[in-house]
């Protein structure tokens, strides 16, 4: 009889099982481990990005005889851009301090409003796309193109599901009001829009001014 | 900080902060800075070397990140027990070593490619 043998004879049958798991159960509260989660879903959101960044840092040269960022970029367009994102940043830290003070009507306000910024983004960008496909710089036409609307578009299509996710806490708050669960929610989506603030930073200093440099 | 806290109080201690106004309208004030500057560099070409404004405005893109991770995220060291802040610096890493690597690795591809004459072209599958 082996030593394992000989010790387990000795053991009864509960104690067996909790040599393999842990069958204490312990207090798990709803919600309680969402917030880092979430975190690690934005890290992990971070490195895509990155990725896209690297093909865009490799291919962003290979113009392929065809118009490069000088003939395609407008700063001004790019700024005002930058100013909707800063600008819907701020105001979701109001309905943020909203929220704190339980306050619902002020969240819900704070809330449109930002998403208003964002659409303003999105339309911006969106009228930017056109133009460049209108005047033949589509993602087919050369290694730089594509680079370019694979990032630009990756950031715009976050910024679009954030927006649907902002209207749904809308209608969720106006439907029950400022419950924990809700509030989780809404720190959730601070911690996305904001996080895709950051990742703006990114675009338009390494495409659009390093690319007009 | 003891490991084993109780979880409500747990989800008080992190989630508690979530900055104040003051918080939010300083991180506003120094992105709105952060940017403009980097724009107005670029527009008006104010530095007449671009490698400088390169390097000029890639570092104001690195202090406005580190701005919005203060005031906008509210990172700091204690939240969740510092998990947050050890999948940053992971997160950081992976990225370094990411795009470092590949637009080294790529750049000396370019560069080492054996340069083909037009004979050599012609036969090429």
């Amino acid at each position: 009889m082996t030593a394992t043998a000989e010790m387990t004879k000795n053991l009864t049958q509960p104690e067996l099982q909790a040599a393999f798991y842990d069958l204490d159960e312990h207090d798990h509260p709803e919600g309680g481990s969402t917030m880092l989660g979430f975190w690690m879903y934005l890290m992990s959101d971070c490195l895509i990005f990155a990725m896209l960044f690297a093909a865009y840092g490799v291919l962003g040269g290979s113009f392929a005889a065809g118009p490069g960022p000088k003939d395609l970029f407008d700063l001004k367009l790019i700024a005002l851009n930058t100013a909707m994102l800063l600008f819907s940043s701020i105001t979701y830290g109001f309905a943020m301090l909203a929220m704190e003070k339980d306050n619902r009507g002020g969240t819900q306000l704070w809330l449109l409003v930002t998403a208003l910024f964002g659409a303003a983004f999105l339309f911006i960008e969106l009228y930017e796309f056109s133009h460049l496909i209108h005047e033949g710089a589509t993602p087919m036409r050369s290694g730089f193109l594509t680079a370019f609307f694979s990032l630009v578009g990756t950031h715009g299509l976050h910024v679009t599901f954030g927006l649907i996710w902002l209207f749904t806490l809308v209608v969720q708050i106006g439907k029950k009001g400022l419950i924990p669960a809700n509030k989780r929610r809404l720190m959730c989506l601070s911690l996305f829009w904001h996080f895709l603030d950051v990742i703006w930073i990114g675009v338009f200093t390494f495409v659009y001014l390093m690319g007009m440099l | 900080m003891s490991d084993h806290v109780h979880p409500n109080h747990h989800l008080d201690d992190d989630h508690g902060s979530h900055g104040s106004l003051r918080d939010y309208v300083i991180g506003f004030i120094l992105s709105v800075i952060l940017t403009a500057i980097p724009f107005w560099l670029v527009m008006t070409g104010a530095i007449a070397d671009k490698s400088t404004t390169a390097l000029v405005i890639m570092a104001f893109a690195a202090v406005q990140i580190v701005v919005h991770m203060i005031y906008f995220l509210h990172m700091n060291t204690k939240s969740e027990n510092g998990w947050t802040v050890m999948a940053l610096i992971f997160t950081i890493v992976i990225l370094v070593i990411t795009l470092s690597g590949s637009l080294w690795v790529m750049y000396h591809l370019n560069h080492n490619m054996m340069p083909m004459t037009s004979h050599e072209m012609g036969q090429l599958p």
